[in-house]
């Protein structure tokens, strides 16, 4: 009996609920869907709390931002942002964290023609949407900086070792496209999943390869593997880690191991030592500092600024697309599609954004920086 | 050159699936359960061990407490029909008294920069009583069910360790420091000592479970369970007691393993199952029931890895784990293997 009286207040609480949320649809609403959990946990975290960073309000419109947790699973990710087209009628989408998550929110904000903007990369196919924008740096202009340092420290023959999962294809993608403009040969390929508990067989194999240089296509402190590992087997040449790399946890975890290596990295890790007349500088140190205020020091991330880059895009598209239409209509969503494809340049801490019709990556070399480790910390380099 | 070093990387990590593996024989026998959340015991020993490396008081005592309470709030559920006071007080000590003394004992300790022995035997310390709560809350009322049911439990502990590891740990890996520092180079092989220290942690702990089954009334006890539960409580076994000892040796076996793994790779809160359904596969193996085969496949698994992971490093995952696929077929078609239903 109880059960049943439930049942019937079940659809009239739903109804108030929904009556509540339409008469809040002059705010501009943003749904953000974020692995903060699951296998993308460690990138989606920082994002999450970086979303507790945002303003309350843009362009003297309140922010009623919505975040949802999609365990880096595409199906869950397709079901929040469903939910934010659908019951919350958001203006725009922000997420996920992890490429698979992301690719289903693209789908779904393409059919409903909702902006998104994507905090993963996503491949070629889903940033050729008209909605999608995407945030991060992508793996292409990342690779092109670092076989650029690579040729220039005089690597010819690469030692190649990666996760055995899409990241791990991405970059060994790279070196099969364009390393050879870059006079960059792949004399080992190896593989390893994070949780794995060794990589010796892998080491092995590249040390006895002889290779000028290692390249590890791994993030997080799943990096700090396989470089633990070549130290210890005697590898002295020079590492490449790509941006994913670029935490402190991976410093404190590979210690002394992290020496003689190169990371990739966007700006926002150290904007601290960038120069003053750079574009990055000034969102990158306000970011940092706001993040390190609230979270403590030393717990800044590369994967934190992209929530950050995305408020900066959205305080200037917004007030241009207010004065064409109001908050939770369809025109609404496309000007201000048209405000992010067109209103840039967009500097931000990452890089500075400046989309077009045909280029939806928005970020060019201004978005890279390359750094060493040294004394648990890191430097810039050339 | 390389076959030695390959083959010393698979030992090691095979002498940790062998004490996972013999977890796993053991609590399934007595208990019939097949305990997919043993690989969290070694996730949450390494993670222990490495935040008291760190000198902090490691999330792992609270959870403890937690675990402790809700235990003790189970106990007093199955107590509302009156009981006597002597139960009562045994419960609280065991729940409640015990893990805030631990938790006392910690938060004095830790700070203090113990030697890496003593961060080592507090590490088992947290994680030990842990298997207790767990049986207490998730298992013991449903010790009269089928495995198939205890298996869903099983997966249902397993996620809901995971997703406390998630928020206790971080989502980042930790590395602990190894126990001693010391290398030894024995040819042209170079054995480290925290290797000698898994070796030897193996070795001591079969011959303890070997002594423990042969020799002391207890693992009789629970030898006779694991052979027939009902023969075992109409000769007077107390199967409750046999399955608390079942999950405390396998909460100990983990700890211990968290203890030799944290300082050779690094961990993370979800790392556990991975290592753990290694094990399993050693288990599987060695047909859920005898110890020695057990032992002698987590070798085998480790070796294999080892040097799947040199010659094909893609297919690594494949590799491992296709390993259990012939011995199936070969344990159903041989017939040696049954289950009780």
């Amino acid at each position: 009996m109880k059960n049943r009286f439930f049942a019937g207040m079940a659809p009239v609480a739903a109804l108030s609920l929904s009556l509540f949320a339409s008469s809040a649809l002059a705010d501009v609403t943003i749904g953000v869907t974020i692995s903060s959990t699951g296998p993308g946990a460690a990138l989606g975290i920082p994002l999450k709390n970086s979303v507790e960073l945002w303003p309350a309000e843009v362009g003297g419109e309140k922010l009623k931002v919505i975040v949802l947790d999609d365990a880096g699973d595409p199906s869950v990710a397709t079901t929040n942002a469903r939910r934010f087209v659908n019951d919350d009628k958001v203006d725009v989408i922000v997420g996920s964290a992890l490429t698979p998550a992301s690719i289903a929110v693209a789908g779904v904000a393409g059919e409903t023609s909702t902006p998104h903007l994507s905090c993963s990369p996503v491949p070629p196919t889903i940033s050729k949407g008209k909605w999608t924008f995407v945030m991060p740096q992508d793996a292409g202009l990342i690779a092109r900086n670092l076989f650029a340092k690579m040729k220039a420290d005089g690597v010819k023959t690469v030692g190649y070792i990666g996760f055995s999962d899409s990241y791990g294809d991405l970059w060994m993608g790279q070196f099969k496209g364009i390393g050879e403009q870059y006079g960059l040969k792949v004399v080992a390929e190896e593989r390893y999943a994070r949780p794995d508990t060794s990589v010796s067989g892998q080491v092995l194999k590249l040390v006895a390869a002889r290779p000028d240089a290692v390249f590890v296509g791994a993030s997080g402190t799943g990096a700090a593997l396989p470089q633990i590992g070549l130290r210890e087997r005697g590898f002295a040449g020079k590492i490449y880690q790509t941006h994913g790399a670029v935490t402190f946890d991976f410093l404190r975890i590979a210690g002394k191991a992290a020496d003689n290596t190169i990371f990739a990295s966007g700006p926002a890790m150290a904007p601290e030592a960038l120069p003053d007349t750079a574009e990055t500088k000034a969102e990158g140190m306000a970011y940092v500092t706001a993040y390190e205020k609230k979270f403590g020091p030393g717990t800044r991330t590369q994967f934190g600024p992209h929530i950050n880059d995305a408020m900066a895009i959205l305080k200037k598209a917004i007030p241009v697309a207010l004065k064409k239409a109001k908050p939770g209509t369809p025109e609404f969503r496309a000007a201000l599609r048209d405000a992010i494809e067109t209103g840039g340049p967009f500097p931000a801490s990452q890089g500075v954004f400046n989309f077009k019709a045909d280029d939806h990556l928005g970020l060019d070399d201004r978005a890279v920086v390359l750094l060493t480790a040294k004394n648990g910390k890191f430097e810039i380099t050339k | 050159m390389i076959a030695t070093f390959l083959i010393q990387d698979g030992v090691t990590n095979g002498a940790i699936y062998a004490l996972l593996g013999l977890a796993l024989v053991l609590l399934f026998s007595v208990t019939r359960v097949i305990f997919i959340p043993q690989g969290e015991f070694v996730a949450y020993g390494a993670l222990t061990l490495a935040l008291l490396d760190g000198g902090k008081v490691p999330a792992t005592t609270s959870l403890l407490v937690c675990f402790g309470a809700v235990a003790f709030l189970f106990d007093l559920w199955s107590m509302r029909r009156g009981t006597d006071v002597r139960t009562f007080l045994r419960s609280l000590a065991l729940n409640l008294v015990l893990p805030g003394v631990i938790y006392g004992i910690t938060i004095v300790l830790a700070p203090l920069g113990l030697p890496s022995v003593a961060k080592a035997l507090l590490t088992i310390l947290i994680i030990t009583p842990m298997g207790v709560y767990v049986y207490r809350i998730a298992y013991r009322p449903l010790a009269d069910a089928s495995v198939l049911v205890l298996l869903i439990a099983s997966v249902g502990v397993h996620l809901a360790m995971m997703g406390l590891g998630l928020v206790f740990f971080g989502a980042e890996g930790l590395r602990a420091e190894p126990l001693a520092d010391d290398n030894y180079t024995i040819g042209a092989l170079m054995v480290s000592a925290q290797n000698l220290c898994i070796y030897g942690a193996t070795i001591a702990i079969i011959v303890g479970l070997y002594m423990f089954f042969e020799r002391t009334l207890l693992g009789k006890a629970l030898r006779a369970t694991a052979v027939n539960r009902l023969g075992a409580r109409l000769v007077g076994v107390r199967t409750h007691l046999t399955g608390v000892t079942a999950f405390t040796l396998a909460a100990a076996i983990g700890a211990v393993s968290g203890v030799l793994i944290g300082p050779i790779t690094t961990i993370y809160y979800d790392t556990g199952f991975l290592i753990g359904l290694k094990g399993f596969v050693a288990a599987i193996i060695g047909g859920l029931a005898s110890f020695p085969i057990t032992a002698i496949a987590a070798i085998g698994v480790g070796l294999v890895e080892s040097f799947s992971s040199f010659f094909a490093s893609s297919y690594k995952e494949v590799i491992v784990f296709g390993l259990i696929i012939p011995v199936l077929i070969w344990l159903s078609l041989s017939g040696g293997f049954h289950e009780e239903e």
